[in-house]
């Protein structure tokens, strides 16, 4: 195998691919990256079994031939490079990489060891890739990080036409977003629930190179099922989580007593200054009227802080407590500049949402938010 | 000792403000209240199952050789026709709560140690109640008399005289170390009778010639230093000389709340485990709702057959005092675990207490106002009624069917 290749083109390629190696990989070769030439291009993929990346690279390819070496030192290399072109052959056992005066020797592994990374399903559709992008960030945010849930820790994304719904939910807060996709078949209806680690990095990726995100899909067995994403030259496969999520959208109140709305830059400045005397756990407290909104935190024998700002508020006065990184987490993704909060009693769920300046309500994003008791 | 001597009930107490007040052979003693038929004879509570250590042992079966800490099989053989008794610990917190209610009202400065004992800072009672020993003696009466139960009662200047002197009155009796005779008292012990002095220490000590708190008083400290560590050192000299600059602190918050079983033969079975942790759960669970306190830390406790341990713990979102929400950690946790062994002992705990009042709680999405919480408290109210019986998870009804060791009925897992 011999090929030269731009050392910005390789460099990125590797870091992706060996981002989402293990860090303590079950058997060696899995720490390994494999690099495959053929057909005038480079192939980097790295697998561990749950999650495959593959990314194509434009190269000038001398030899065809295909190498495993330890991602890890790889990318670290490919980041130190000089901006120069790279040239990389194979001596042997070995694996020579030239970039000008630079030159680095390293070991491969027997790529006979390495498993064969899963085909990639049938396309069922395709998204702009930033409204993706956006749509998982969102979400992603509710899910849950407790592996004792697994199911919990997945984004769920359920295919209805041509609407795709993303919910998440860690069973304190939920997040549900709605936008559009183009199904290759129109009128079809299914869900997947994905890993929501894996969905994010991927969607922030494939978001950044902009275009489109193709989406396949392979239905399967008791944790067989399998769901690819791919754009700009690169594809990853995830193995979907068992579905057996919880039906939450049918927490979601129709109605609300009570709605304020605040300007969300403001809104976070004051919740993170307020909630800096919030210990672990500590709820920050939002008391609404007709004055404004004044958010305070702390105890009666600790630390206390409160600070007062304009609110537009419709509703009865009305207290209501969350904890603050909670909250922060759905100020922090709301697309429209002014947060809205609809909400019905103290002790039952909140609703925030978002709109734009002239106050017109974005109808796809909802994040709920179950509020704190305080002194039970 | 010589009870009505020196260091006997009408000693001097000046200077003395430290009650270190012991229950006799409490659990013991509360069983023969209820069944006074047992008045007299050898009662070991605890200690019934294969592998059961003694809880308590009244002071007709101590004659025997019987203690608090032993395997129940020693017991069985060095005291054979004793009355055993399994540990019945609502009964045994019940009375504990209603002595330590007589302590509360003598003076607000109590520091429980256990069930049994308590540290009382009694300078304060002075013009009220008397002075140190006349307010041991109200304690012991009033003990006696509302109670039925005997304590015995240490009075000195600091903590660890008073648990000395409490010790030496036992049972049924009532020891004041004068201020002034403190090192009268001390001096004479044999060096294990300090605090923080074990078998370990006690025999490096002997080595170095030392058997009497006196020798070591009159060791020089630099000595002690380097033969037990500085700290260790220091401290026990300190000891020796009578100092101990130890506070009787009220309400020492609880680190944790927890229950454990060791199974009687080794087990690994998960039906079973799945129903121990549900009641270890439910006790924990019950305890933090006694106190008035919730944890925020749910940590499970697995001991193998070959005795290695091992602690898993989860921070949960919100602490909690509900047995259904420790269940689901510990068992969550267990799962995670999956241990392929046979397992000797389960045990679950709580811990990063805080008073119930003063937490925030987080419910989940939709959680009910009226929700698992508000049920535990009900099934409290029930069991405070009817008996600890009244309310209990059905997985953990004994089996009617006469079905032998089946395994409760448990959904498939």
């Amino acid at each position: 195998m011999k090929f030269r290749v731009e050392r910005d083109a390789l460099a990125d390629a590797v870091a992706w691919t060996a981002k989402s190696l293990p860090n303590r990989p079950p058997v060696p070769v899995l720490a390994g990256v494999l690099l495959q030439v053929g057909d005038g291009r480079l192939l980097v993929s790295g697998f561990d079994y749950e999650v495959s990346s593959q990314v194509g690279v434009d190269i000038q390819a001398d030899a065809d031939g295909m190498i495993l070496v330890s991602g890890r030192l790889l990318a670290e290399i490919t980041r130190a490079l000089p901006d120069k072109p790279v040239d990389v052959a194979t001596e042997g056992s070995r694996v020579e990489i030239t970039c000008g005066s630079a030159r680095f020797t390293l070991p491969t592994m027997p790529v006979e060891d390495y498993p064969t990374l899963p085909e990639m399903p049938d396309a069922v559709g395709s998204v702009d890739s930033a409204a993706f992008a956006s749509a998982v960030a969102q979400v992603a945010v509710a899910a849950g990080r407790d592996d004792t849930l697994p199911m919990l820790t997945g984004v769920r994304l359920e295919f209805e036409d041509s609407t795709l719904t993303m919910v998440a939910t860690d069973r304190y807060r939920l997040a549900i977003k709605e936008l559009q996709w183009r199904p290759d078949t129109p009128g079809g209806s299914t869900a997947a629930l994905v890993p929501a680690r894996t969905l994010a990095e991927t969607a922030r990726t494939l978001g950044a190179l902009g275009g489109e995100v193709t989406l396949s899909m392979a239905a399967g067995g008791m944790g067989e099922g399998l769901i690819g994403f791919s754009g700009g030259g690169r594809r990853t496969t995830s193995r979907l989580l068992n579905d057996d999520f919880p039906k939450v959208k049918s927490l979601l109140p129709d109605s609300h007593a009570a709605q304020a709305k605040v300007p969300v830059g403001a809104l976070t400045e004051v919740v993170k200054r307020v909630s800096l005397v919030a210990e672990r756990n500590t709820p920050v407290r939002l008391s609404f009227s007709e004055e404004g909104l004044i958010i305070e935190a702390g105890g009666s024998d600790d630390a206390r802080a409160s600070e007062a700002m304009d609110c537009e508020y419709s509703g009865d006065p009305l207290t209501i407590a969350f904890n603050p990184a909670f909250l922060l987490d759905a100020v922090g993704v709301l697309e429209q500049p002014v947060a809205v909060l609809s909400l019905n009693d103290p002790k039952k769920l909140a609703v925030m949402g978002s709109a734009s300046e002239d106050g017109e309500l974005d109808p796809g994003y909802q994040h709920v938010l179950m509020p704190v008791r305080v002194g039970a | 000792m010589d009870r009505g001597g020196r260091f006997g009930p009408d000693a001097d107490d000046t200077g003395c403000a430290v009650l270190h007040v012991d229950m006799d052979a409490f659990f013991a003693s509360v069983e023969v209240r209820r069944r006074p038929e047992l008045r007299g004879k050898p009662v070991i509570v605890g200690g019934v199952g294969p592998r059961g250590v003694v809880s308590a042992a009244s002071y007709q079966a101590r004659e025997y050789g019987v203690h608090s800490a032993m395997p129940g099989a020693r017991a069985r053989r060095l005291c054979p026709h004793a009355v055993f008794l399994p540990p019945d610990f609502a009964a045994y917190s019940e009375a504990s709560r209603a002595v330590m209610s007589i302590f509360h009202d003598v003076t607000p400065l109590v520091e429980p140690l256990s069930l049994d004992e308590a540290f009382l800072d009694v300078a304060g009672c002075r013009r009220r109640l008397g002075s140190a020993g006349q307010v041991a003696k109200l304690i012991r009466r009033r003990i006696a008399d509302e109670q039925g139960l005997t304590a015995s009662v240490g009075v000195a200047a600091t903590k660890f005289v008073a648990k000395l002197a409490s010790t030496q009155a036992k049972p049924d009796g009532l020891a004041v170390v004068p201020a002034a005779e403190t090192l009268d008292f001390l001096h004479p012990l044999p060096v294990s009778a300090l605090w923080g002095v074990g078998e370990r220490t006690a025999e490096t000590l002997r080595r170095l010639g030392l058997r009497t708190v006196a020798d070591i008083a009159h060791t020089p400290v630099t000595s002690l230093r380097s033969a037990l560590g500085n700290a260790a050192g220091s401290h026990v000299h300190e000891l020796s000389w009578g100092r101990d600059p130890r506070r009787v602190t009220p309400e020492a918050v609880d680190k944790s709340i927890g229950a454990e079983t060791t199974f009687d033969v080794d087990i690994d079975d998960s039906a079973t485990l799945r129903t121990t942790m549900l009641a270890l759960a439910g006790k924990t669970a019950a305890r933090l709702r006694r106190v008035g306190l919730v944890g925020r830390t749910v940590v499970i406790k697995v001991r193998f057959a070959d005795f290695r341990t091992v602690t898993r713990s989860r921070t949960l979102a919100s602490p909690t005092d509900v047995t259904r929400e420790v269940f689901d950690t510990a068992w969550a946790l267990y799962e995670a675990l999956r241990p392929g062994e046979r397992i000797r002992l389960i045990g679950v705990r709580a811990e990063n207490l805080l008073p119930a009042g003063q937490a925030s709680l987080q419910p989940q999405l939709g959680a009910p106002e009226q929700g698992w919480r508000e049920a535990d408290r009900a099934a409290d109210a029930a069991r405070a009624r009817f008996g600890s019986a009244a309310v209990t998870p059905a997985s953990l009804l004994p089996q009617t069917d006469g079905g032998g060791s089946a395994a409760p009925g448990e959904p498939g897992d």
